[in-house]
């Protein structure tokens, strides 16, 4: 039993059926982060004056891995076209830079969670708030009986507005320093994780889910790129027709990090 | 040509015979995971009535034990269901899978993906579906989907309940990983939906046999690609809700959670800043076009099911057409109407009312098709068409009780009552159900080779038709007289006896009626057994038929019974519309579609392409 | 063959991806300058312009290195009921939680 167009183009439509599937699985998806971001234009628009961040994010590695991801949808492309001359060693090239520019991508992205979860915030019983990364805890360090120090790489503020916009030139020159924290005088203590703020929370949510679909588009293509060999002896064509639906995928995949980029890291 | 590794693909004749696994398990024929889909769909709907029928003894008779299951419900459940009675915890769970399973576990499945997945194929003439081995991902998805779901009701704290609709704040600070549950549940069962969306579309785009060109598609088709486009575009936002209120669970985020919340007394160690009507936004997005994903491939069995048994084309296939797309497309943006008690501005709310009120017009439009095929025509009684004549009025009933709820100022004292609850069951219980009811009786013969019994299809039609409007009906009377829904006490402590002082308390005859209702909703569950045994009793003993018992004139009925692998053995060339009944000229009072135009027969015009 | 009109050779390709290289590395930087620049009062003005110049980054990469410029008009049609629907979601949901009638929330 034969699926007919899987290969050769409808007339009428002028598409083979993996085609149609894909802009349509990417209509679906234009709606999930469209929801996503939906989500983070209410956020802000309803957040108090003031109180939503600027400036948290580092804009350097923000664009180091827009330029990435930029790079590896070109290779995707040229991987695809050289499918369709037939050049499959050239094919292999160019999927093996893709692959490499998403782990570098990821292990970017790695790093720069990181630096968000050994990032802290102490509000302090006087009223005031100690807010730097992580240097040490002391041996003893424990919040729930009271013991120990923390010592953090950052400084101590009166409002907790002054460390929202990190972009004002009060913030820029403001001076970092090493800062100890004793357990006695700390109310609570929190990281930059999701839970942080609704600004920290829809950052890792939406980056996180790119992520997601990063690590998915590269385990496809990967897939493609290590045992494709079968399926090209026998059939290039609709292999061809594979590389170029899930370098539709991977193009999508850039598109949203093209707005999540500015959305997140410039404004 | 083979796929380099699909030991599942039957792709040659020579191919080995698939053992049990690769047939029924892991099959990726779409006959089989159509009925595969059915099967569950099914079962999670008896489940789903259960859950219902503990609700209406305890709204019927609160804080009494249940007869007869009250010592299991304790055994299995413990705590929640001490000495055999439903406590309010236990009430809410049931209310809110009872509504999730119902509508995600049950209808949705059956009237798309079972309905959908078997006849949609063979209709427009295709061997399968456009992705095979993605369709079959899909059911996986949704039984899974399911397992969660079953689950969280063994889970410490019990299964979700927060309502169907799952709204924050109190979603997220009930003391139940329930919700989580429910939650990677609802992502599983988007997920599913969203494949089996993306493969109706390219199917029927892609596939349709040659000479099957849009306007001779039937109307069926027509229902079930609309639906799938809903299904496509309106999920994912809910997805997106899904996982925001998954990280509001799970990672203590506050997407839905505004500031200064208490919970139990105490200022929640949350950061606050977020919007519970954020949620409400996201959820009723999916949640309006949802219910258009539920009436419409019910709509599309009752027009097959009417051209056949009327044997007459239906009348306005192009305004038919027309109104499917036109509703399609107006779901998107009538959904507010579910928040008019949110405190809108008035002319956003006015904006709501306006599209609410104009998407009610396409859908009339549907049901006066129906009514006006049946005008003329050649009507054959039997169980398929018993439901589907029963569908009208049911329908126009649950339609008709909308209007008063899409107009905003009707809507702000009839919301949260009883009303609804009467409004959407209506649309939903005698509406939908009764259609899927006509699908697998008249699908039945295609898919076994036998039909059901005649006799115990009409004692279930007859029964079924009595009992649900015993058990609905009376509820439009308890909502206009103020009775909230969502009250696990059956509003006992609101009504004239318990404060008699009280300005509208509900009056005893109000509260009687709920005892009504329960012995209503238990015989409309016995009048399910017979159809029950019908149909496994019929699968061997039916009365036997050929490949077209109901002489039709679609594709569906053109094939060998059951339908092969591939399921036509030449592929058919379509010549005609799909209702071409006692057309003139004629020999017999139906022509398949595919059928060559005979070079003798006198020209009949083509009145729909 | 799933293009009307496609390059013939790698390398017209190659020379096609290196302009749009070019043209996203100006956009970025573009983008990037505008946020550190002081153009208007509050953010407001900014992100309006960084967001187009985005817009500008996104035709580019769905026009040619997806070909959407170059797809069937069946895709088109999909795409323009999506954004539609995706204007309207979040439109009628800004609007909605805007729309407060005075006095009734504060903000």
């Amino acid at each position: 039993m034969e699926i007919p167009y899987t290969i050769e183009t409808r007339p009428d439509t002028g598409l083979y059926n993996a085609k149609l599937g894909i802009w349509l699985f990417l209509a679906s998806e234009v709606m999930l982060f469209g929801g996503l971001f939906s989500a983070y234009v209410l956020l802000r628009v309803g957040a108090e004056p003031g109180m939503w961040p600027h400036g948290w994010l580092n804009v350097t590695l923000g664009t180091v891995n827009t330029l990435l991801l930029a790079l590896s949808a070109i290779t995707t492309l040229l991987a695809w076209a050289a499918c369709k001359v037939r050049d499959f060693a050239k094919f292999k090239i160019f999927h093996a830079c893709t692959i490499l520019l998403a782990l570098t991508f990821l292990g970017i992205k790695s790093y720069e969670y990181h630096d968000k979860l050994i990032h802290y915030e102490i509000k302090l019983n006087n009223g005031t708030f100690a807010d730097g990364h992580l240097v040490e805890k002391s041996k003893d360090f424990d919040l729930a009986n009271k013991t120990g120090t923390v010592t953090l790489h950052g400084r101590i503020v009166t409002d907790e507005k002054e460390l929202m916009d990190l972009r004002a030139s009060s913030a820029q020159s403001a001076k970092l320093d090493e800062v100890t924290v004793a357990a006695t005088d700390i109310k609570s203590m929190g990281n930059y994780g999701p839970k942080h703020n609704t600004f920290t929370a829809i950052y890792f949510t939406l980056t996180g889910l790119h992520a997601l679909h990063i690590l998915g588009g590269t385990i496809v293509i990967f897939y493609f790129w290590a045992f494709g060999g079968a399926m090209w002896k026998t059939d290039p064509e609709r292999f061809t027709n594979r590389i170029e639906v899930s370098g539709l995928f991977w193009h999508f995949v850039d598109l949203v990090w093209i707005f999540l980029f500015p959305v997140l890291y410039l404004t | 040509m083979p796929a380099p590794h699909a030991p599942d693909e039957h792709g040659h004749a020579e191919h080995h015979e698939p053992n049990f696994w690769q047939k029924y398990i892991f099959s990726t024929d779409h006959k089989v995971i159509g009925i595969q889909y059915g099967f569950m769909a099914l079962c999670f709907m008896l489940f789903g009535f259960f859950l219902m029928l503990l609700m209406r003894w305890q709204i019927a008779h609160p804080g009494v034990p249940v007869p007869v299951f009250g010592s299991l419900l304790e055994k299995i459940l413990g705590q929640p269901a001490a000495h055999g009675a439903i406590s309010p915890d236990l009430y809410n769970s049931f209310g809110a899978m009872h509504g999730t399973i119902m509508v995600f576990l049950g209808v949705v499945p059956l009237a798309f993906a079972a309905f959908g997945n078997y006849v949609v194929p063979l209709m427009i003439g295709a061997p399968d579906m456009c992705f095979p081995r993605i369709n079959m991902a899909s059911f996986h998805a949704f039984f899974l989907g399911g397992v969660v779901m079953l689950v969280s009701f063994f889970i410490p704290g019990g299964a979700a309940q927060a309502g169907w609709t799952s709204y924050s704040p109190l979603a997220t600070t009930i003391p139940t990983n329930g919700q989580a549950f429910w939650l990677v549940g609802m992502v599983l069962l988007i997920t599913s939906s969203l494949l089996g969306a993306v493969n109706f579309i390219a199917t029927i785009i892609q596939l349709r046999a040659p000479g099957m060109t849009w306007m001779r598609l039937p109307w069926f088709v027509w229902a079930q690609f609309v639906t799938a486009f809903i299904l496509l575009l309106a999920f994912p936002p809910l997805e997106a809700a899904g996982v925001l209120q998954l990280m509001d669970n799970v990672a203590h985020t506050s997407f839905f959670l505004p500031t200064g919340l208490a919970v139990g007394g105490q200022l929640a160690d949350r950061s606050g800043g977020g919007s519970p009507l954020l949620w409400q936004h996201l959820f009723w997005f999916l949640g309006h076009p949802e219910v258009y994903v539920l009436i419409l491939p019910a709509m599309g069995i009752v027009i097959e099911v009417i051209a056949n048994n009327t044997r007459k084309p239906i009348w306005g296939y192009k305004s038919l057409v027309y109104s499917v797309l036109f509703v399609g497309f107006l779901s998107f943006i009538v959904w507010a109407h579910h928040m008019y008690l949110t405190g809108m501005g008035q002319k956003i709310a006015t904006f709501f009312q306006a599209t609410t009120m104009m998407i009610s017009v396409p859908s009339v439009i549907i049901l006066t098709c129906m009514f006006l095929s049946l005008w003329g025509g050649s009507i054959r009684i039997n169980t398929p068409m018993l439901f589907a004549l029963g569908f009208l009025p049911m329908f126009g009933i649950g339609g008709l009780t909308g209007l008063p709820l899409g107009l905003a100022a009707a809507d702000l004292y009839l919301h949260d009552t009883y009303y609804i609850i009467a409004h959407f069951h209506y649309v939903v219980a005698p509406g939908t159900i009764f259609a899927l009811f006509a699908g697998v009786y008249f699908w039945f013969p295609k898919m076994t080779g036998r039909k059901m019994n005649e006799f115990w299809g009409r004692v279930h039609f007859w029964c079924s038709l009595a009992f649900m409007n015993i058990v609905f009906m009376p509820m439009f009377a308890q909502g206009i007289k103020g009775m909230l829904r969502r009250m696990s006490d059956g509003a006992v402590n609101y009504s004239a006896a318990r404060v008699p002082g009280a300005i509208d308390a509900l009056p005893g005859s109000v509260m009687q009626l709920n005892g009504v209702i329960l012995w209503a909703a238990i015989c409309l569950g016995i009048a399910q057994i017979p159809f029950i045994i019908n149909l496994f009793w019929s699968i061997n003993h039916g009365e036997k038929v050929g490949t077209n018992p109901w002489r039709a004139t679609t594709l569906d009925w053109q094939t060998p019974t059951p339908p092969p692998h591939g399921n036509f053995v030449h592929a058919p060339h379509v010549v005609r519309g799909p209702y071409e009944y006692s057309a003139p000229g004629h020999a017999e009072d139906f022509t398949p579609q595919d059928e060559p135009e005979s070079p003798f027969a006198p020209l009949t015009p083509n009145t729909d392409h | 063959m799933s293009e009307s009109e496609k390059p013939v050779s790698l390398n017209s390709y190659i020379r096609l991806c290196g302009v749009v290289f070019l043209v996203v590395l100006c956009t970025t930087s573009a983008m990037i300058a505008t946020s550190f620049s002081h153009i208007g009062e509050g953010w407001t003005l900014k992100v309006a312009l960084i967001l187009a110049i985005a817009v500008v980054n996104a035709f580019l990469v769905a026009g040619y290195l997806m070909h959407l410029l170059s797809e069937k008009k069946l895709i088109y049609t999909v795409l323009a009921f999506t954004v539609f629907f995706f204007i309207g979601l979040m439109g009628l949901t800004v609007w909605a939680t805007n729309g407060f009638p005075t006095g009734t929330i504060s903000h």
